[in-house]
């Protein structure tokens, strides 16, 4: 399926304001859609006839910076029946991130959202266990913040020169 | 050494120092522990293969901290592996000694600036015996280290041992 038909075909099942921008440049093409609409939108991607993206393949998070304001979160979706992608990015608030989780959707979004967790601190809603994965636990700060700042001591080991 | 290691083959009487004979021992069997944080473990792992063989050295790698006497940490520490490199150290068995193997251990490497996870030198956790520099060294350097660190246990004794003295200047400073 085209870029072009999974486009008419979103906007045929939950109307024309569903998606709020596209971009055609992106590799795999994007869409933009609101982060309130994304579990419904992705349930629907997942399952429906001809679309069927059964495979998550990334989820990354992006820090927009204190300029904007913002932070996005990506997901790449590939269908290995249909061989076609699809990239969704969703915009969250920089102040108070949050969105809802997939992992009801992919399996596989569990740890996926937990590295964003973990690395720009984005909440993800009704994650089953939503800890760090790479850092230690007792980690301060997620590092790919773009004011973030590391500690000057982690359990007594200078961190910097 | 070399000169027991001749009278060896002799099966005569061999009249030695008792530390030396320790010493000799010690050096002659150098057992690391099989364990590696990173691409410095490759090179580590291709100095015990057939065209360096570390083996003619007495050095065979061991899978527990309970039977090493060296550790060479080969490889980036991070601070989530830094708790476990210091406690397999202290579940080493003395006299034990430190290899730090490659750029990463010595000072941070390449994540030296701007790396927040990385240890900047693994000498903040656990005391090192030897440097290995390169990134990563080769089979050749590592090699080097080793040897290097035969020499350095050559020199111990046992009649005056280091570690006193070192305890008696930290009272005084």
């Amino acid at each position: 399926m085209t870029f072009e038909e999974i486009i008419s075909k979103l906007k045929g099942q939950f109307g024309e304001s569903i998606i709020t921008s596209v971009d055609e440049m992106a590799s795999p093409k994007a869409i933009m859609i609101d982060s309130g609409n994304l579990l419904k939108v992705m349930k629907y991607l997942h399952s429906s006839e001809g679309l069927y993206f059964d495979s998550l393949s990334c989820i990354t998070g992006l820090d927009n910076g204190a300029e904007s304001n913002s932070m996005e979160v990506i997901y790449n979706l590939y269908s290995i029946p249909y061989n076609h992608h699809l990239m969704v990015k969703v915009i969250v608030n920089r102040e108070n991130p949050s969105i809802d989780s997939l992992e009801s959707v992919w399996k596989t979004a569990d740890w996926q959202e937990r590295e964003v967790y973990d690395l720009l601190g984005i909440l993800f809603n009704n994650h089953p266990d939503l800890r760090r994965i790479l850092l230690p636990a007792d980690w301060e700060g997620h590092p790919l913040r773009k004011d973030y700042e590391h500690q000057e001591y982690y359990r007594g080991i200078k961190v910097a020169e | 050494m070399g000169l027991l290691d001749q009278k060896l083959g002799q099966g005569g009487i061999i009249i030695t120092k008792f530390e030396d004979l320790i010493n000799w021992a010690r050096l002659s069997s150098m057992w690391p522990m099989a364990f590696g944080t990173a691409c410095c473990a490759i090179e580590f792992m291709s100095t015990q293969g057939t065209p360096y063989d570390l083996d003619r050295l007495g050095i065979v790698p061991r899978a527990s901290p309970r039977q090493s006497d060296v550790m060479i940490v080969a490889g980036t520490v991070t601070f989530k592996m830094a708790d476990r490199v210091r406690r397999l150290y202290e579940q080493m068995a003395e006299p034990r000694y430190v290899i730090s193997m490659g750029s990463c251990s010595n000072c941070g490497g390449p994540y030296w600036e701007h790396g927040y996870h990385v240890v900047k030198g693994v000498d903040r956790i656990i005391p090192v015996d030897v440097y290995v520099p390169g990134c990563p060294p080769r089979p050749e350097a590592l090699i080097g280290g080793l040897i290097k660190l035969q020499e350095k246990i050559k020199e111990e004794t046992i009649v005056a041992p280091k570690a006193v003295e070192r305890l008696l200047a930290q009272k005084e400073s």
